[in-house]
């Protein structure tokens, strides 16, 4: 479904937690298809592109399973699963060029690879060693964020700060559907809008919100309320990776030639829980689950590949060689981590030096000296 | 008496309170089918419908400037903040709202809410799971700012705070949500103490810790420790943050004549500061040694596999215990501070 105006409300309201009227350029079971919107987008895709999407979306899968494997052994403390997200992530994140920058949220795994995140980056926050492993600027990307939606104002401040210097970069929010019931998520558009600010915001739209489904936060699709605001949006199915890929490049191009914000409502699935602390079989149907993981987003790429001919069992083979290699490097990043110095707990609360805080850094050290001594 | 965790005994508080009033209801995230990201909410919407425990938005302000309306309507909404982190984005309605309704129209208007809390950290959470946010709202006039450190108080001042016409700010300290204790499930709440008064939860001749919520079990395995040593230590347990019940603090200190004030939250502005500072306008000349404040640091909250860093731990109020005692031992800051170096703001 395209929304560039405000839509009559009857539109969608009834279907809007599923993907039927979601734009796609793959079928569920990979049947390339004509749709006049995205098609435009993705004409020029080489089966060389084609194949990293692919392989992207089955190494963050691994990587997934990795991280709750992980978690489940004691080594991380909590991870918050991505499977089924996957075309939406790598989809639009293959999209980007290097110098965009992207604000994702803690369920961003996939968006993250396509930065370029290295296997410590993914572990070391969620085991409790670090707020955030990475540094944002070799892989332009944000902390990941935990505050529901704050990072869709600082996306937009950014953007805003790109188009002052007149560069063509262009700043991406991600975010959940629960996250467009905060004020921060609706205070952006404000402002995006008002600023035509080069900011695509993309929300995964996974059905939940921990337990909330779609339709506690919204009656109305969400890509309906973009247009209001002055934003054009797509609703896209987002277990589609061309179509992610095709409405990410829509997007950008507006922000790059000057004509401001888009959103993107990706139409997509969860299907794990919402994290490795939830348990989701008090508050959905298996049914449910099993109908969308008729929808795999990796299995339909591969369906449609595999006909095209540009992927055979041998190109696959190399992929999951590929995906266990990552998996085991996260791994080892993962158990080889150490836990830093009790006092580093001090550094970097300011930028400059801070005489009380010093001072506090200093007895604590003197203090645990104490126990040294006396063992 | 029955055996229940503190978050049952809230789920009790928060039955009673529903079961006796139809004008209760209960307002946040994930708190209806799923009972709560902890469960603490668990049954009540099977039990007494959708209507009345109702599922909201993903949305913190939303959700407390909504309950502002309800109560104006004549409800009396008890909201749940899923995490302590969150409840920021709902600080404006809060300060700016709830506090100060009830002045603004002249004693007209009144804003029986409750905001319950998960609270402060030790449980290995993730960023902004942990947070100790209690002096902010210590320093809003007009709330209420409670803490329950065991299941009876829990049950207890639950329903005292349901029953208030001023909003309450309900802080459950999350690392005792699945510690038992006993709680009277048929007490007339009449009887039992109000929520404003402090309790003294372990009676000691040589020195007053005075701490609340997660820290009051801290603070009782350090007196037990410091029995073995031949020192008696007495416990205060807050419960009310504000209003401060000084009387039974002061009472104790004057019984001592030293005290140690102990909480998770970063030391600057805390609330032990206020404790002190009170304590030695009421008491100082029972003071036998200076006020300590035993306090996380003044850092954002660290990540878990440094947390015990960060919570005072019961070698920490120890090791303060000392120093009021003047058990030789302690010393430390005073060691460490060399002679010319001056703490003052100047060059923050
Ligand atoms: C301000 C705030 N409120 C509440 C939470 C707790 N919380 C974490 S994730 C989540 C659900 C988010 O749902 P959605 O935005 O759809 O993203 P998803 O997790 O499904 O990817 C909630 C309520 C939070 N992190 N931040």
């Amino acid at each position: 479904m395209t929304y560039t105006q405000t839509q009559d409300s009857s539109i969608g309201r009834a279907r809007h937690h599923d993907d039927e009227d979601a734009l796609r350029l793959l079928e569920s079971d990979g049947t390339r298809v004509a749709e006049p919107t995205l098609d435009p987008w993705v004409s020029d895709l080489s089966p060389h592109e084609l194949r990293a999407l692919h392989r992207d979306m089955v190494l963050t899968r691994r990587l997934d399973a990795e991280g709750v494997a992980l978690q489940r052994q004691g080594q991380l403390a909590l991870w918050a699963p991505c499977r089924g997200q996957e075309a939406t992530q790598v989809g639009t994140a293959h999209a980007l060029a290097p110098g965009d920058f992207v604000f994702p949220s803690y369920r961003e795994h996939g968006v993250l690879l396509g930065r370029g995140a290295q296997p410590a980056d993914y572990v070391l926050a969620w085991r409790g060693e670090e707020h955030s492993a990475y540094d944002h600027t070799t892989i332009n990307a944000a902390p990941p964020q935990i505050i529901i939606g704050a990072q869709s104002l600082h996306a937009t401040g950014w953007a805003m700060g790109a188009q002052r210097d007149g560069s063509t970069d262009v700043a991406v929010a991600y975010y959940g559907d629960g996250a467009t019931s905060q004020g921060d998520v609706n205070e952006a558009m404000v402002f995006a809008s008002s600023f035509r600010a080069p900011v695509v915001f993309v929300c995964s739209n996974n059905q939940w919100a921990i337990s909330e489904p779609v339709t506690v936060q919204s009656e109305f699709p969400l890509a309906g309320r973009a247009p209001g605001f002055g934003i054009p949006s797509l609703r896209i199915d987002g277990n589609d990776a061309l179509a992610c890929v095709a409405a990410m490049r829509w997007a950008l191009d507006r922000a790059r030639r000057g004509e401001g914000p888009s959103f993107i409502e990706a139409v997509t699935y969860r299907m794990g829980p919402h994290t490795t602390s939830d348990d989701p079989t008090r508050y959905r149907e298996p049914g449910e689950v099993e109908a969308w993981a008729e929808r795999d987003p990796i299995a339909r790429l591969e369906a449609y590949l595999r006909a095209e001919g540009m992927l055979d069992d041998g190109g696959l083979a190399e992929v999951a060689r590929a995906a266990d290699a990552l998996a085991a490097e996260v791994r080892a990043a993962c158990i080889g981590a150490t836990t830093r110095a009790p006092e580093t707990i001090f550094d970097h609360v300011y930028a400059e030096p801070h005489a009380g805080l010093a001072q506090q850094k200093a007895d604590y050290a003197q203090y645990l000296a104490g126990f040294e001594v006396s063992r | 008496m029955t055996a229940l965790t503190l978050g049952a005994a809230i789920n009790a508080g928060l039955s009673e309170a529903l079961e006796s009033d139809d004008k209760v209801l209960l307002m946040g995230e994930d708190i209806g089918k799923l009972g709560g990201v902890f469960r603490v909410t668990d049954g009540l919407q099977k039990r007494f419908g959708a209507q009345r425990v109702v599922d909201t938005p993903l949305a913190e302000a939303g959700i407390v400037g909504t309950a502002v309306g309800l109560a104006l309507r004549g409800y009396r909404p008890v909201v749940e903040i899923q995490f302590d982190g969150f409840v920021y984005p709902a600080f404006d309605q809060i300060v700016c709202q709830v506090a100060k309704l009830h002045y603004r129209s002249n004693g007209r208007i009144r804003m029986p809410l409750v905001i319950r809390i998960p609270w402060a950290g030790g449980v290995g959470a993730a960023e902004h799971h942990s947070e100790s946010p209690e002096a902010y709202f210590v320093h809003t006039a007009g709330l209420r700012v409670v803490a329950a450190s065991n299941p009876q108080d829990a049950y207890v001042m639950l329903q005292q705070a349901v029953a208030s016409d001023d909003p309450v700010i309900f802080f459950e300290p999350k690392r005792l949500y699945h510690s038992k204790g006993e709680v009277d499930l048929d007490a007339d709440l009449s009887d039992a103490p109000p929520m404003h008064l402090a309790r003294i939860a372990r009676e000691g001749t040589d020195a007053t810790i005075v701490t609340y919520g997660a820290q009051v079990r801290t603070a009782l395995d350090a007196a037990l420790a410091a029995e073995d040593e031949g020192i008696s230590l007495e416990v205060v347990d807050l419960r009310s943050l504000s209003p401060l019940d000084l009387n039974t603090i002061a009472a104790s200190v004057r019984k001592t004549g030293r005290v140690v004030v102990t909480h998770e939250a970063a030391r600057e502005a805390g609330l032990g500061a206020e404790l002190v500072a009170s304590i030695t306008e009421q008491c100082f000349e029972y003071l036998e040694a200076p006020p300590m404040r035993v306090t996380g640091h003044d850092i954002p909250y660290p990540p878990s596999k440094l947390e015990k860093h960060h919570v005072p731990d019961l070698d920490r109020i120890l090791h303060a215990v000392d120093r009021v005692l003047d058990r030789g031992a302690g010393a430390v800051t005073a060691a460490a501070t060399p002679a010319g170096v001056r703490i003052d703001g100047g060059v923050r």
